[in-house]
């Protein structure tokens, strides 16, 4: 403390009761742990003492964006410093003409496409806490958004970055060209949740934005008909920028939250977006039209205008935090199935949800396979998050069990550390600890996470992030 | 030097790396400088493990082994109507995907969505304790543990060995149109290639020609939309439509880097638009051609003869000279993580 004191001034080190309670948790609320202190750097240059400080004294720390993980990757460590980035949130340079921005890591995602719109250009990944996350954050969790199946997630974006290791040591990876010489040290840090070190100044590809949109909602009797929609898609050629689907009790808590009105008597809802130049969009839309009309909806909605596509995606965007209203607390996975199996994941999920009595809506990037299973139940009666518990572990193992993944967008963390042990064999999680060790060979930028028999005990996410209660953000 | 070691299978693979204290995975010899090593090396040929193990066109995945030719997976995409968005250069050549990856070349076709790092989605390979490892995953979407799939985009065999790969693909575009546009010289160019990169028509490759005197422009996409986009195109910068036949020869000449001295070294630069202009002068004042590719943003330089500097940092793909020019000092996480993935040494360092 008496050192971080030569680093900082008082007032940009939090450490009584009440100012280090805002940064006990973050989206995973379920756990909560006091840091030592939280220390609000405002310049590189202090961020990179502190490191030092830390890697001297042997003192664990946890960068910390927005705090809207919801996998605990940024929850504290108990005798830890938190190093919170937010005021480190200048865009430094936007290069219109090479189509590049650099910025600090504690900017928003929305605010660099904000920043570019003028130019005509946007920054792709779309997650939809999108309003309230860093780019810091972004960077460490590869994070993904609706429209990963055709522009990928944050590390595609990625051009560059600088960052302060583990070690102290301060590296420069990539640049702000699209190519690179040599092995891509760029894309070995994007996705490191937080344990190598700290981003710095980011390097990010912005793309023209796309002249218009057709953007359609199909409601269908049953799942199976609208995952064979999307397999139709998939065949004909077509790339939509985005393909998702919201199922009967999704529909149910959007329409109550947004009173968005959908086709009635449907199990699953499909959203199918095409974009680009005007003539391209012209060309596909009679395509997929009739792809969707073949395809047997109750009904199909494309929409006539930018207010009605920007109501579809409100409906979409909102379901997940409506469903949070049909339940006092709820469980998030973002496990991925092989995208032809979904259908037969769908069931599964349901199958297991019926056996254990416990209610799961589903939201999903169907496009990418990539499952939000929202898992419901009452914290207060006894025994039932252990239920849920038991149901989402469940899932997080039939989606290895079918050659998918634990984790699409939302990281390993804390929450799903035991089961990254079902993906990776003893000689593979070895390979991934002699690279922690390589970037952090003390193991203490933000330890715990990733790894199982860490330790901290096992969580889950329940219920909703303070913020969406606030209304501020919804997620997919 | 010995003959190189051939294994026709993946823990063939495996017992072939832990066979000699020093090795290095080799292909089709496409890219002969970055095989080119010290004679106590055992050299491990990946032919013998060659063909695609699986490949879901409804996932947009394949995989497959190391040695597969490029030609067989482009060929058996094509019958599905899909396509290799990275677009890779050597394919007639026989290149092999493994060392497609290790050496990152991507070709023009990635100005759309990426490069091989933006489709790699998971590989087995072997490190340099002689355990075969898979990491990333099989499925498009994948975010546990760390992306070393990524990292190994580039790697010149230097930190493993590939024994399988996972890619995405992308269904093929239902046409595709190529202009020619007439430059005067290489800073008009890169106003061109910046103007029409930043413009809404979607491009799908924007390249400045080894003849120093067109940017080649190629859209890809509903048949009936391209001349449309072309029309426009075409007003704001004069050029004419090429033929299908001569488009066609325009890139194959451009993938197979027929355009290049016979010998001679063989560059790669990683560059930003606006270091065109000097990095053309450059390679004027050394009697060599440069095939500037990705709406400026990767190079390739053919020269007559070797020589010490092109102003920027570049690799040696083919021909005499050393591996690296101009390479910047690498930083000591570096040594750490080629510690962390080859403790032994037993590939060849990154700078040799
Ligand atoms: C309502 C809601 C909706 C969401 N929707 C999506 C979605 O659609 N897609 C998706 O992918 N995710 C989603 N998320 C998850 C979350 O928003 C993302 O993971 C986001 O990237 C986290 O950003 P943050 O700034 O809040 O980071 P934090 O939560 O503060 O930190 C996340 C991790 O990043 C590390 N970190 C932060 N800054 C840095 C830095 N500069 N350098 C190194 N490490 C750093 C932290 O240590 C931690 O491990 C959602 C979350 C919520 C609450
Ligand atoms: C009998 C024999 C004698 C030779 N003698 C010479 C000689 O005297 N001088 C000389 O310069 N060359 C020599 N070579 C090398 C030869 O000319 C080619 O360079 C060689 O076949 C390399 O192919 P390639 O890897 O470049 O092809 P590519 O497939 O293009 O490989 C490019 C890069 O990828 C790496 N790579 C390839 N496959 C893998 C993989 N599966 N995993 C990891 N990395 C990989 C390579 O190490 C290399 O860095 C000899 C080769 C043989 C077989």
């Amino acid at each position: 403390m008496r050192r971080l004191a030569e680093v900082l001034p008082p007032t940009r080190v939090l450490a009584g009761p009440a100012q280090l309670a805002a940064y006990e948790s973050d989206g995973l609320t379920a756990f909560r742990t006091a840091p030592l202190a939280v220390a609000v750097p405002e310049t590189q240059a202090e961020v990179i003492k502190l490191v030092r400080l830390c890697h001297e004294e042997k003192i664990p720390f946890v960068a910390r964006g927005s705090g809207t993980s919801l996998s605990g990757g940024s929850t504290p460590v108990s005798g830890g410093l938190v190093i919170t980035l937010n005021r480190l949130n200048r865009i430094l340079r936007i290069d219109p003409a090479q189509r590049v921005a650099v910025v600090e890591p504690g900017v928003i995602n929305t605010a660099v496409t904000l920043a570019v719109a003028a130019y005509g250009l946007h920054y792709a990944p779309d997650p939809s806490s999108q309003s309230i996350c860093t780019i810091g954050g972004n960077v460490a969790f590869n994070s993904g958004g609706a429209h990963c199946l055709k522009y990928g997630m944050t590390s595609n974006h990625v051009l560059g970055l600088k960052a302060v290791l583990a070690t102290g040591e301060v590296v420069e990876f990539g640049s702000a060209s699209r190519e690179q010489l040599g092995p891509d040290w760029c894309g070995l840090f994007v996705g490191n949740e937080g344990l190598f070190g700290i981003a710095l100044e980011v390097t990010l590809q912005l793309l023209p934005r796309a002249e218009v949109f057709h953007t359609v909602l199909a409601g269908y009797r049953t799942l199976e008909q609208a995952g064979d929609a999307v397999s139709a898609i998939i065949a004909s050629g077509l790339l939509p920028g985005a393909i998702e689907i919201m199922d009967a009790l999704a529909l149910e808590a959007a329409s109550a939250a947004v009173h968005a009105e959908y086709p009635p008597g449907c199990e699953a809802v499909l959203i199918v977006e095409l974009e680009g130049p005007r003539e391209v969009v012209a060309a596909q839309r009679p395509q997929l039209d009739a792809l969707i009309a073949a395809s047997g909806p109750v009904e199909a909605r494309p929409a006539r205008d930018a207010t009605e596509r920007a109501a579809i995606w409100k409906g979409r965007k909102s379901a997940f935090s409506a469903v949070g209203r049909l339940s006092p607390d709820f469980i998030v996975q973002d496990g991925v199935v092989p995208r032809r199996r979904l259908g037969e994941a769908l069931r599964r999920i349901a199958e297991m949800s019926r056996a254990a009595g416990i209610r799961c809506a589903n939201v999903f990037h169907a496009g990418d396979g990539n499952l939000h299973p929202l898992i419901l139940y009452n914290g207060i009666e006894p025994g039932a998050l252990e239920r849920a518990e038991v149901l989402a572990g469940k899932i997080l193992h039939m989606c290895v069990e079918m050659g998918g993944s634990i984790t699409g967008e939302h990281g390993v963390g804390l929450e799903k550390r035991d089961y990254l042990a079902t993906m990776f064999n003893a000689d593979e999680l070895d390979c991934l600890h002699r690279l922690r060790d390589a970037f952090d060979p003390l193991g203490l930028a933000n330890p715990g996470k990733m790894f199982p028999n860490g330790t901290a005990p096992s969580l889950a996410q329940h219920g909703l992030h303070p913020l969406e209660k606030a209304g501020l953000i919804s997620r997919e | 030097m010995n003959a190189p070691l051939k294994p026709s299978s993946l823990a063939e693979l495996a017992a072939a790396v832990r066979s000699a204290p020093r090795v290095l995975a080799i292909g089709a010899g496409t890219k002969s400088r970055l095989c080119a090593i010290a004679t106590d090396v055992t050299l491990i040929s990946t032919l013998g493990l060659s063909g695609i193990t699986e490949y879901q066109p409804d996932e947009f995945t394949f995989t497959a082994l190391a040695g597969t030719p490029l030609r067989e997976i482009a060929a058996t995409l094509v019958d599905r109507g899909q396509y290799l968005p990275f677009d890779p250069f050597l394919i007639d050549a026989g290149a092999t995907l493994g060392g497609t990856l290790a050496a990152g070349l991507s070709g023009p076709g990635r100005f759309r969505f990426g490069g091989l790092r933006d489709f790699i989605l998971g590989v087995r390979f072997v490190d340099g304790t002689g355990r075969l490892l898979r990491l990333g995953g099989k499925v498009v979407k994948n975010a546990a543990g760390f992306d070393v799939p990524k990292f190994l985009v580039g790697s010149l065999g230097r930190f493993g060995v590939f024994g399988e790969l996972t890619f995405k693909v992308f269904p093929s575009p239902a046409a595709t149109l190529t202009m020619r546009l007439p430059v005067a010289d290489a800073n008009v160019a890169t106003q061109i290639l910046t103007a029409a990169a930043g413009a809404r028509w979607e491009i799908d490759a924007l390249d400045f020609l080894p003849t120093a005197d067109a940017i080649a422009l190629r859209l890809a996409g509903p048949a009936a939309a391209l001349p449309l986009l072309a029309t426009e195109i075409l007003t704001r910068f004069p050029g004419e439509i090429l033929s299908a036949a001569s488009a066609d020869a325009l890139w194959a000449d451009l993938r197979e880097l027929r355009w290049t001295f016979s010998d001679g070294p063989l560059l790669k630069l990683a560059l930003t638009p606006s270091q065109l202009p000097a990095l053309a002068a450059n390679v004027r004042n050394h009697a060599g051609k440069l095939h500037v590719t990705a709406g400026g943003n990767a190079a390739l330089v053919s020269l007559p003869a070797p020589i010490v500097s092109l102003g920027l940092p570049a690799l040696t793909l083919r021909g005499p000279g050393p591996l690296w020019l101009d390479a910047p000092a690498a930083p000591a996480i570096v040594a750490a993580v080629k510690t962390a993935l080859d403790p032994q040494n037993r590939f060849p360092s990154l700078a040799a």
